[in-house]
Parts: structure tokens; sequence; C-alpha cells
């Protein structure tokens, strides 16, 4: 075989090898890229899941703590500014500080009904403590995944030679969940007045 | 009931990148869950901010010693093994290690199939092939050569491939067959398995409505992981246990015991669930399928061939041709020494193989354990639950009898046969499907300093 037709077998080798790394490389990309959308979703999911459990919370607080209508009133409110911020990557802290407000607002709520033995008895009630803890952990837990999420991307965009790939697609970098404030990072005070 | 996080708005997230530098500490300063352990002396000269200062734990129950074991010696163990980590250790470490040790095994079980299929191949065109005729005519003195084109004049004797070449239709519809019942079995283990492995063990499906705690704590981890929500079933047994099956994630499935359920805390059961979420996060089943397959192939055609070997009498003729070859077939005919070498080689190998094949298993089942550990910690970032639940575990001393067995204990997060059988010192046989419970234990808590 002559030498020319030697490397020109290498050199189409060594072409399709490349192409064939590219396109896998493009994909694995694009499903990482795909994973963090879907982690950011669920973040909302479980936001989601607290908004509709808390009227019923208050419907079944009202009945046995009357005179907690403050308490109430704010959980309500809370909830109601929470839902009115648009949950994207541009509102994404000010969403945060809303959330915050409004797990602020439910712990009061828990420690007033403390002093309700009734209500604390009521199966209804406790059935929804449970659940509202539950998704408070869900909350923090689908933020996690998020954080998990953007981790394998980045990871994944960085390294090099998929690097090269990330550059000529333009697979830019993706921003961790994180609370702007050190204010925001404590957990919200809890008055047992 | 309890709840981990009603009151940190953050959940689990303690920094900004979840995926980087040591874990935080949750609740940093809490006491270490085993007690007996106040401040771990011995780790904690240079650290001066370890939850040393600490007090006792209150809140948990007071680990009961295992039979022959006081208290202090098993929590002393723990702390011997914790040093053996580096003290920036973080949970990514372990996956990653116990990721490259578990795929080094996987290699090498390929390699001892490859091997164990070659020495049958050798044994074979020996025993049965034309490289025994060869011998054969040496030794009578016969000058009968059949006519093989692949007869290697220049040794003087037959070249491997040319001797195995009469009986390589024998070898490929021997190995057709084993492939055939052999990935019969694995397709009808990887379809049907989960629900014959969930009857065995007398488990029953429960819904939400059954018992919500463990349904919210089993979807809080699956939400960490990013995984469907397993179906949940609960074995009615006493004794303490939990595993985890399914092919994939869709079909995950997550069983503990009624015992286990009404004994740990809501953390300590994330962290059980957060172990059993790992393993179907990381394929362990279709993984640990995939060995014991493999394991169970070498197995039946070593005993199988050794048994027609030595039954039929062609291992008598064979042995006969050998030792014959072997010693008066010198000069020009050292072909057949070689051969003979190779052929004891090869049977050699062959009783070998299995024994090896199920040390690389539970070698693999281990580093599978050590993974799921880790990989919980992934999902919780509480080493704490699933040591606490560890320390739980290791002294339930009652083994199960009537839900597991030989062939379903490698699945449980923690053996269910010979629970703390070994107690007073640390036993690591490389017979065992699981870890030493205190190593594990060591793993998690090394995370925490």
């Amino acid at each position: 075989m002559p030498t020319g037709t030697v490397i020109a077998i290498i050199v189409l080798v060594l072409v399709v090898v490349i192409v064939l790394w590219a396109i896998m490389t493009y994909n694995r990309l694009i499903g990482k890229r795909v994973d963090c959308d879907n982690a950011w979703s669920q973040i909302d999911v479980q936001l989601k899941r607290r908004y509709d459990l808390i009227p019923n919370l208050v419907e079944t607080v009202k009945g046995y703590a009357t005179h907690e209508r403050e308490t109430l009133e704010a959980v309500i409110q809370a909830r109601q500014q929470a839902i009115n911020i648009t949950s994207d990557a541009m509102h994404a802290a000010e969403k945060a500080n809303a959330e915050n407000q409004l797990t602020g607002a439910l712990s009061r709520l828990f420690a007033v009904a403390e002093q309700y033995p009734d209500l604390k008895a009521n199966d209804n009630f406790a059935r929804l403590q449970e659940e509202l803890a539950s998704t408070e952990n869900r909350i923090g837990f689908a933020r996690q995944h998020f954080n998990d999420s953007v981790g394998r991307y980045e990871q994944s965009r960085m390294v090099f030679p998929a690097s090269i790939i990330a550059g000529m697609f333009n697979f830019g970098q993706r921003e961790y969940f994180t609370l702007e404030e050190t204010a925001q990072r404590e957990a919200p005070k809890v008055s047992f007045s | 009931m309890s709840n981990t996080g009603s009151n940190d708005p953050l959940g689990p997230i303690r920094g900004p990148k979840g995926e980087q530098g040591p874990i935080p500490v949750p609740g940093e300063g809490k006491p270490l869950p085993i007690p007996g352990i106040p401040g771990m002396p011995g780790s904690q000269g240079d650290k001066p901010q370890k939850p040393s200062a600490q007090p006792r734990p209150t809140q948990r129950p007071a680990r009961k010693p295992g039979p022959g074991e006081s208290d202090s010696a098993f929590d002393q163990r723990v702390r011997e093994r914790i040093k053996a980590y580096p003290g920036t250790i973080t949970y990514n470490d372990l996956i990653r290690k116990s990721k490259r040790d578990s795929a080094i095994l996987i290699v090498l079980m390929v390699l001892l199939a490859a091997v164990f299929g070659a020495s049958i191949g050798v044994i074979v065109s020996v025993i049965f092939g034309h490289a025994g005729d060869y011998a054969h005519s040496y030794m009578t003195g016969t000058t009968h050569r059949p006519a093989d084109p692949k007869f290697d004049t220049a040794t003087g004797g037959p070249s491997f491939f040319g001797s195995i070449a009469p009986i390589l239709p024998a070898i490929l519809i021997g190995g057709l067959v084993g492939l055939l019942v052999g990935g019969g079995a694995s397709v009808w283990s990887f379809y049907g398995g989960a629900n014959a492995i969930l009857r065995m063990t007398h488990a029953r499906r429960i819904t939400k409505d059954d018992d919500p705690v463990l349904f919210n704590v089993c979807e809080e981890m699956a939400i960490a992981g990013g995984l469907p929500m397993p179906k949940i079933y609960i074995i009615d047994d006493d004794s303490l246990n939990a595993f985890a099956t399914g092919r994939d994630p869709e079909h995950g499935v997550v069983a503990i015991t009624r015992g286990l359920r009404a004994k740990l805390t809501r953390d300590e059961l994330q962290g059980v669930m957060a172990h059993e979420l790992a393993h179907i996060r990381h394929y362990d089943i279709r993984f640990s399928m995939l060995m014991a397959t493999m394991v169970g192939l070498i197995v039946i055609v070593s005993d199988g061939f050794l048994r027609a070997m030595f039954y039929s009498g062609a291992g008598h003729r064979g042995g006969a041709r050998v030792s014959t070859r072997g010693g008066g077939g010198g000069g020009g005919r050292g072909g057949g020494a070689a051969i003979a070498v190779i052929f004891v080689i090869a049977i050699i190998l062959a009783v070998l193989s299995p024994i090896i094949a199920r040390l690389l298993q539970m070698a693999y089942s281990r580093q599978r354990e050590y993974l799921a550990d880790a990989g919980a910690v992934e999902l919780t970032r509480n080493p704490q639950g699933l040591a606490s639940a560890l320390s739980t575990l290791a002294c339930d001393t009652a083994p199960q009898k009537e839900t597991a067995n030989r062939g379903t204990a490698h699945m449980y997060i923690v053996n269910p046969l010979k629970k703390m059988r070994s107690s007073g010192q640390r036993k690591s046989s490389a017979f065992c499907s699981h870890p030493p419970i205190d190593d594990r234990i060591a793993r998690l808590l090394a995370l925490l300093r």
C-alpha cells in the first residue's frame, strides 16, 4: 500500500473518531443542562406543594386558635407574597427571601399551636404539620439536588477536552442556588412570647 | 414526630456549592451519634473546634452492647478506625474510591472469566482433541499423524490453535448453551427477580396512609437524588434490616423490616432510606446480578466439567498420557512436556476459578456497600443519621431466619444471617458480603471531622 493511502486512512479514522466524540460530548452536555432545568423546576413543584397545604392548615387552626388572628394573617400574607414573585433566575434571591418569610411565619404558627392541646390532638392538624415539615425538607433537598446538578454540569463543561465543545456551542455557566445576604442564611427567628 | 429541618429554611443546603469542600457539619457541634464517644480523643488534638466540648447526646437511646463485648470495645474499634481516614475526606472522595475499586473488580472478573474459558479450552483440547493423540502416538511409537494443516512442525508439537481446532465446534456449542442458560436466567431475574425476592421475604406493599412519615422521608431522599419515588414494602419481621431492589430507578423498591421501622428516629430512617436509594441510584442491583451470573456460570461450568472429567474416565486416560509425555517426551518432543505443564496449570485454574470468582464477587459487594453509604451522605448531607442507624443495627443480634436466606443476604443493609457473630473483635473475612459495620460507621464519622 502506498504511504499516501495509509496516511489518508489514518486521517479519515481520526476524523471519524473525533466527530463521534464531539457528538457524544455535545449530547452529554445537553443532558446535564436539561438535568439542571429539571432540578430547578422541581424546587417550584415543592414550593407549590407548600402553597397548597397552607390554606388547609389555616382553616384547621382557625377552628381552635381563635385568638391568633395575627399569626394566621402573617402566614396568609407571606404565602401570597411568595406566590406573587415569579420563579426565574432574575428573581431567585427575591423569591428565596419571600419563601424564607413564609417559613418563619409557619414556624411561629406551629409554635403558637403548642398552646392549644385540642388543636394538637386534632388528626388533621398532626397530618398537616407532618406534611409541612416534610415539605420544608423537600424544598431544601430539591435545592440541594439543583446545586448538585449544576455542579455536575459545570464540571462536565469545564474539564478538558470537553471544554472545547462547550466553548464552541455556547454552553454557558450556570449559577448555583445561593442566598445572597448573610441575613437570609440565618434561620428565621421564632418568638415564643 | 420530629422533623429535620423545619427551623432551617435552607434545609440541607449549607453552602453555595453543594459539590465542593468537606461536608459542613450539620448543626455544628452536635454530639456524635455513638454514646461512649463523647469527645473522640485521639482525633481531635489538632482541631480544637471538635464536637468534643459538647455534652453527650441525650435524645438518642443508649446503644446496647453486643453479646460478649462491652459498649466501649465497639466504640474503641470505631475510634481506632476513624484514624485511618484523612481528616479532610469528603463523601465525594469515598464515592470516587468505591467506584474505582468496583470498576477494577469488574475488570478482574472479566479477566478471570477469560482465563477460565482458556483453561477449559486447554483441558478439552488435551483430553479429547488431537493433542492427546499426538502424545499417544509418541508414547506408543506409532507414526500415525492426522492430516492437520495447523500442525506446527517447527516445534515438533501441535500449536495451541492447531490443537484445539478440531474441537472448536464443541467448545462453541458448549459456550453457546452456557450463554443461553445463563442469559435466560439473568433475563428472568432482571424482569421477575424483584417480585420473587419480595415474595421470598414476605414483604407487603404499603401506601402513604399506612405510614406517612416513612413515605415522606423516602420521598425527600428521592427528591435529593432526583429519582422517581420507589415502591415501599414492609417486611413482617421484628429483626432490624432493610434492602432495595429493582432493575432501574423507575422500578425501584425499598423494603424495611417492621422492627427497624419502629426503632429508628426520623434522622436515622432518613439515613437508611438514603442508603437504599443510593443502591438504586448506582444500579447496584443490575451490577450485582451481572456479577452473580458470571460467578454462577463459572461455578456450574467448572463443577460440571471436573465431574465429567473424573467420572468418565477421560481424566485417567488424559492423565496417563500427560504423565508419560511429561516423563519421556524430551528432546524433539518438548512440545509434549509444555502441553503437560499447561494442562496441569489449566486444571488448577479451572478448580480455583470458582473460589476466586466468589472472592471477587464478595469484594465487589463490600465496595458497593461502602459506595451506598457514601452515596447516602451525598443525599442527606448528614453522616450522623446513617452512622447512628448502623450502630443500632450493629447491636441487633437476632438473625433473620424466616425472611432471609443465603440467596438474599447480600441485598440487605447489614448481613441478616450473621449479625455480630463476630463480636469481640473485628472480622473482615474475604468471603463476607458486607464490610465490618464498625468500619462503615468509622467512615461516616470520619466525614464529620
